[in-house]
């Protein structure tokens, strides 16, 4: 049986509900008779025998490439840089798509005879992954291969000796990455494609990448002018990368992609019923529910993180694409909008969204409030191919608890931006002229992004860059659900039950509004028509 | 009438700097033409007589309403009218030199109105000024007299006294005498006086025996904490003193009321009365007893008040509601006088014609059987005045002052002081218990209620006689002297006691000016002056001058300290099961490892880093960015690191002084320029021989090396700002300009209130979970 097709559900009397993400805990909101909720499309059948699958993707490329082991030979450099910490989200049931992907690509080094190998994680400005996280992703077997010998990096963009100049684009966009990457015969990257972002020249061109080239496309011109950023072709953030990648290219530097693409299957068996439609939940599922959602309501905060953090999801490889960067790209594409693409006619006055525990930068750490507002107003807000899900002027509604919690491990510089810099004010180009530069080169969080394992000083920046086209579209935010105090320094209100937040946003939207809901989990992308 | 009879005429003054001698000179420049003053001062020690003279008396808002009279002629007439000469009452011939005598022996009158009016002073500064005083101006005017060649009697000397020299006499207390008038017999004044003499130096000694210095000791170790040896041996020293101080002021107060006074004021200022009767009767003498003075009704100005008397504590604690009870017979009198009836009656009875010598006529200035403010009254005018204007506490909240019952003076005693007990018992349980911060202003609060209670306490002890007097003052020869006064005198010089308006008087005049003058908080704004005096001092900190900045590690930039560290260096590599076995039999050791860091900082580290001993260095610097990343900066106070880097960002050095290990702290060097921890001395093998290379920079060796760092850097320690947590850093923090408590221990919270020191609460970043156990893991 082929997965149902996603859809657009027409609330009426006997919708039992929707469920909300909240954080670490979920909330079941009724909305308003008329709103409509969007359904993703079911998850896609995994590929059956995965490891085939790659094989056949490394000595069949697409584009203008050789198979892999043509492109292999005794006493070349082979860099193979892989997706960070970031993707997937949750973390996915080992074995990880990236050992997989790299196991197969290390035997055929082998057996071609290379020697010199390295493997970097592809951070840009992410912080460094730990032991346990690389072990994940890499697998035990490459990890203690690799990591004793030192052959296991992680990118540093800091590294005055680690970085090698390549030019600039015909716009004028510095391109510089990794040494150890330019200098390499062959790079291979392998990444993971959660969401249409992710992916293409980006995956080289950002993730090897420094702040001299990353600010010209991390900025607010940019991210204003990409609506939206998950749909490339409408994307001012990947044409930049698109001419680095070619600049890149051009340089005579040879990149072998392969990109995997996943289905939607994101949770165990005990969370089941976060995978299934509502009306649909058995007795089963809602006892889970139950009993999960009474329970998180009564457990400390941080104790709720831990256990949302121990989930592995049991993704299935839906495709492998490996060659030439666009090429595998396209490919790419296709199978993730296959998955998580809905058509949905019109924009509505207010757009609803649950906020889950985790975004692609607090992995196994805090989701703090400045990520709460990247995560709605930038990432969920852009889930949309054509038109935004909600119109100009219109409110965003996100459930999550908001905290003002930070960790002080991964995200110190959060904690200035949120003291400091918000305190004084929001807007995304005042922050970027005033604060930026400061931040970027403050020694401090240099040093802990390079020897810790924090995010870069200026990052907290780009969360704010990202939801600046958001920022701009809409009438107001509300955060159901999310303390008073922390939503303020944002910019936005809270609410604590939907009723207050529809009441709120009557103000701008009038007493009749419209109201279209994002239904996650899983993900779920709108092509607004 | 008056006016004209004194014009031209020179006062010397004793006493000026104090409440009634401020009004006098103020009522002798401003209402005599032409008049002189000369001001016996005592010089300070940094400024001379003159100075203090103008700086204290002449600047003194008393002088306001002429100095606005005058306009630019204030200045030039007061420096002309007005002359200071150096001098102490309680010295024989007031210690005067040759240009003082002239200047005495210039004078046509003498009033002597310097006395300590504190009635808990040691009696023998009590005798040395109150009962000798009278005696020694007398001296020096036969001195003064004798060396210009000139007849003593010629000068009026008019002497304050107090009305209460009448002690514990019930019914009318005449204007005479007491020799005249008393039905207890009057010691022996020259006994008196030689066994007072004698008293301190028997105080000094007995202070000094080795029993009581242990137990000096023992307290200034619970006031401090672990402070090093040379301020322990300061504090030691200041409450020796201050136990000599009490003895002297308890043998006073039981020496008084064994002969019918109720405290050393009174008894001392009786027997100085007796003596200037008793060697001194060929002088022209008059005796002024006023009873309470209290502010002005008229002159200088209605309102008028100098320092903090006897009835605005009490008042204002009432107003505060701390003192919820105070003894008094309801329908007693409160004997009252304001302030400008006093010099009237100095200055009418100087006009008036002098007395024979011998004679020595007494003025009662008391307004008790004239026009008696009955005690009930009072409190009813009080209590009614302060719920119309209330005070409000820090919260912004109103007071509601209490309702008094008039209990006999034992009840009220008996209660203040088991309440005392009490307090006394929570706070020595409390300052055990390891509060920092925020939680620490618990034991402050309590602290501060401690001393309300005592100083409750201490009020009824000493002033409760006072509103149980039953004595009535006779004020014929004062109503003598108004019935003197003619038409013109009446705005300058009214002194009839029959004049006061009690209910006006009270909540018109004197509470208002009370209040004002307490700096209570009469409106409910929250936000208080302290905050905004932080954040001033905050910015003042954080200028550009160039400087540098100290910082304490443990509890000031993390909540964490050496046995943390040890735990997750030693837990790295165990099971988990015996990670938590290990981390239990450390923390039942903590309170043996606690009480030896309360006794001395440096013996601690020393006995604690012993447990290092054949650890492998390389491995603890290896691990060390672990320790940081999964443990130390997850207990760091984010405001501490900004802090720090904010210091940078001002071109001011950072300097870390701390008694961690130095891998330990490896990981927080690029934040500062200097760091200081201890190191440990290696065997042949690279292996950790558990004693430290140099002594461990505590206590007074931090003070020295923010001296030494200063220097190094061109700066000074006035300039300095230095950041720590506990007592134990007591000597870095005195050691520089800008002392900053940061979520200080109790002990350092009340220092640091006391002295008006920048107090942080800095807290960790919320999150994680509150108790982060020390155990070892890589990331």
């Amino acid at each position: 049986m082929s997965p149902r097709p996603g859809f657009v559900l027409n609330v009426d009397k006997s919708y039992p509900g929707t469920l909300f993400w909240h954080g670490e805990g979920f909330r079941l909101e009724k909305l308003p008779e008329g709103s409509r909720v969007l359904y993703p499309p079911e998850a896609m059948p995994a590929l059956r025998d995965p490891v085939a699958a790659i094989d056949q993707a490394l000595d069949y490329p697409v584009g203008e490439s050789e198979p892999l082991s043509a492109l292999l030979r005794p006493g070349m450099k082979l860099t193979i840089a892989f997706d960070d910490v970031s993707l997937p989200l949750p973390p996915m049931e080992a074995p990880d798509a990236r050992s997989l992907v790299i196991e197969r690509v290390l035997e055929r080094a082998a057996r071609a005879g290379v020697e010199d190998v390295v493997l970097i994680a592809a951070l840009a400005l992410h912080r460094r992954m730990t032991e346990s996280e690389l072990r994940h992703a890499l697998g035990d077997r490459v990890f203690d291969a690799f990591n004793p010998r030192g052959l296991l990096l992680q990118h540093d963009a800091e590294d005055p000796d680690g970085l090698t100049y390549l030019g600039k684009t015909a716009h004028g966009e510095d391109v510089e990455i990794s040494r150890r990457a330019a200098e390499s015969d062959l790079i291979v990257y392998v990444n993971i494609n959660l969401v249409s972002m992710d992916g293409g020249h980006k995956s080289v061109a950002t993730g090897l990448s420094s702040y001299k080239s990353l600010r010209h496309h991390h900025n607010v011109e940019t991210m204003v002018h990409s609506r939206s950023f998950m749909d490339m072709h409408h994307s001012e953030l990947h044409s930049s990368n698109w001419r680095m990648g070619r600049v890149i290219a051009e340089s005579g530097i040879k990149i072998f992609q392969i990109e995997t693409t996943l289905n939607t299957n994101t949770f165990p068996k005990a969370f089941s019923f976060l995978q299934k439609r509502e009306w649909e939940w058995s007795l089963k599922d809602r006892v889970a529910f139950l009993s999960a959602s009474k329970s998180l309501e009564v457990t400390p905060p941080w104790l709720a993180r831990n256990i949302f953090s121990s989930i592995r999801s049991p993704y299935g490889l839906t495709g492998v694409n490996a060659g030439e960067v666009e090429a595998v790209h396209a490919g790419t594409l296709k199978n993730v909008y296959k998955q998580q693409l809905v058509q949905v006619e019109g924009q509505s006055d207010i757009l609803t969204m649950g906020l889950p525990f985790v975004g692609p930068y607090n992995v196994n750490s805090i989701m703090n409030p400045i990520l709460v507002y990247c995560l709605g107003l930038g990432y969920f807000f852009n889930m949309y191919k054509g038109q935004p899900l909600v119109r100009e002027g219109g409110v965003l509604i996100m459930s999550h608890p908001t905290r003002p919690e930070f960790d002080p491990v991964f995200h110190p510089s959060y904690i200035d931006f949120w003291e400091n810099v918000l305190t004084q004010t929001r807007d995304p180009k005042e922050i970027e002229a005033r604060f930026e530069r400061d931040f970027a080169e403050d020694p401090w969080y240099i040093h802990l992004y390079r020897t810790g394992h924090a995010y870069h000083g200026v990052h907290p920046f780009y969360m704010w860059y990202w939801g600046a086209h958001a920022l701009e579209h809409l009438g107001a935010v509300i955060i159901l659900g999310g303390d008073a105090k922390a939503a303020r320094r944002l910019g936005f209100m809270a609410a604590s039950t939907m009723n207050d937040a529809l009441e709120m946003a009557s103000q701008y939207v009038g007493v009749n509004p419209s109201i279209t809901h994002l239904h996650s989990p899983p993900l779920v992308m709108a092509e607004v028509l | 009438m008056i006016a004209e009879k004194l014009a031209g005429k020179t006062f010397f003054v004793t006493g000026g700097t104090g409440f009634l001698g401020t009004a006098l000179a103020e009522r002798i420049l401003a209402a005599i033409p032409d008049s002189k003053l000369v001001l016996l001062v005592r010089p300070g020690r940094r400024s001379s007589a003159m100075d203090r003279a103008w700086r204290e008396v002449v600047n003194n808002d008393a002088f306001g309403p002429l100095k606005e009279r005058l306009g630019n002629d204030f200045e030039p007439q007061m420096r002309a009218r007005v002359s200071a000469v150096a001098g102490d009452v309680s010295k024989n011939a007031l210690g005067l030199d040759e240009a003082g005598l002239a200047a005495l022996a210039g004078a046509d009158f003498v009033v002597h109105s310097a006395a300590t009016v504190s009635f808990d002073s040691p009696l023998p500064s009590a005798v040395s000024v109150n009962l000798l005083g009278p005696s020694n101006v007398a001296s020096a005017i036969k001195l003064a007299c004798a060396t210009a060649g000139i007849d003593p009697a010629g000068k009026h000397f008019i002497s304050v006294s107090t009305s209460y020299v009448a002690g514990y006499r019930r019914g009318l207390a005449p204007e005479r005498l007491l020799r005249e008038t008393r039905f207890s017999p009057i010691p022996s004044i020259d006994d008196e006086v030689a066994f007072a003499t004698e008293l301190r130096s028997k105080m000094q000694s007995e202070s000094r025996e080795p029993e009581k210095l242990a137990r000096f000791e023992k307290k200034a170790r619970y006031d401090l904490g672990a402070a090093g040896g040379p301020l322990l041996a300061e504090k030691l020293e200041k409450i020796r003193q201050e136990w000599v101080d009490d003895r002297l002021v308890e043998i006073g107060r039981a020496r008084a009321q064994s002969l019918g006074w109720p405290d050393a004021y009174t008894f001392t200022k009786a027997l100085g009365e007796e003596m200037l009767a008793r060697d001194h009767s060929d002088l022209t003498i008059s005796i002024v007893r006023p009873s309470i003075i209290e502010s002005s009704m008229i002159h200088p100005y209605a309102g008028w008040i100098k320092g903090f008397r006897m009835a605005e504590p009490i008042i204002v604690s009432y107003a505060r509601g701390l003192l919820k009870e105070f003894p008094g017979v309801p329908e007693g009198i409160l004997d009252v006088i304001p302030v400008d009836f006093v010099t009237s009656a100095i200055l009418a009875t100087a006009a008036a014609a002098a007395p024979e010598p011998g004679a020595i006529p007494v003025y009662q200035v008391a307004s008790g059987s004239s026009n008696p403010l009955r005690y009930k009254r009072l409190v009813d005018l009080v209590r009614g005045w302060f719920q119309e204007h209330p005070v409000y506490d820090a919260d912004g909240q109103p007071i509601q002052v209490p309702e008094w019952n008039f209990p006999g003076r034992g009840r009220v005693q008996r209660q203040l002081a088991g309440l005392s007990r009490n307090l006394d018992l929570v706070d020595a349980i409390a300052r055990k218990l390891p509060l920092r911060g925020e939680r620490a202003e618990l034991v402050t609060d309590l602290d501060e209620k401690r001393q309300a209670v005592r100083r409750a306490l201490s009020y009824v002890e000493l002033y409760g006689s006072y509103a149980e007097t039953e004595a009535i003052f006779d004020v014929t020869n004062l109503l003598g002297l108004a019935a003197q006064l003619e038409e013109s005198d009446a705005e300058d010089f009214h002194l009839n006691p029959n004049l006061i308006d009690w209910d006006r008087f009270v909540t018109e005049i004197h509470l208002p000016s009370v209040v004002r003058h307490a700096r209570i908080k009469t409106t409910p704004e929250r936000k208080g002056a302290s905050s905004r005096r932080e954040s001033r001092q905050t910015e003042e900190i954080l200028s550009d001058t160039f400087r540098i900045a100290v910082f304490d590690l443990e509890n000031t930039v993390i909540a964490s300290n050496v046995v943390d560290a040890f735990a997750w260096y030693a837990t790295r590599d165990l099971s988990l099961g015996k990670k938590a076995l290990f981390a239990l039999a450390l923390l039942a050791e903590g309170p043996n490892l606690m009480a030896v860091d309360r006794a001395d900082r440096g013996d601690f580290l020393r006995t604690f880093y012993r447990r290092y001993s054949r650890a492998d260095r390389a491995a603890l610097e290896e691990g060390s960015n672990d320790l940081f990343n999964g443990y130390l900066l997850k207990k760091a106070f984010p405001k501490a690191i900004e802090r720090i880097r904010r210091h940078r960002a001002h071109g001011h050095r950072t300097i870390l002084i701390t008694g961690a290990l130095d891998f330990v702290v490896e990981p927080l060097a690029p934040l500062f320029d200097e760091v200081v921890a201890c190191t440990m001395t290696e065997d042949a093998r690279g292996r950790l021989t558990g004693n430290l290379d140099v002594a461990p920079p505590t206590g007074e060796a931090r003070a020295l090396l923010v001296e030494e760092f200063a220097r190094a850097y061109g700066t000074t320690t006035q300039d300095a700002v230095a950041y720590a947590d506990s007592t134990s850093d007591l000597p870095m923090l005195e050691a520089v300009g800008y002392p900053v408590a940061v979520n200080p221990e109790p002990k350092l919270l009340q220092i640091a209130k006391k002295r008006g020191w920048s107090v942080e609460n800095w807290q960790r970043q919320q999150g994680h979970p509150p108790l982060l156990l020390p155990i070892g893991r890589s990331l």
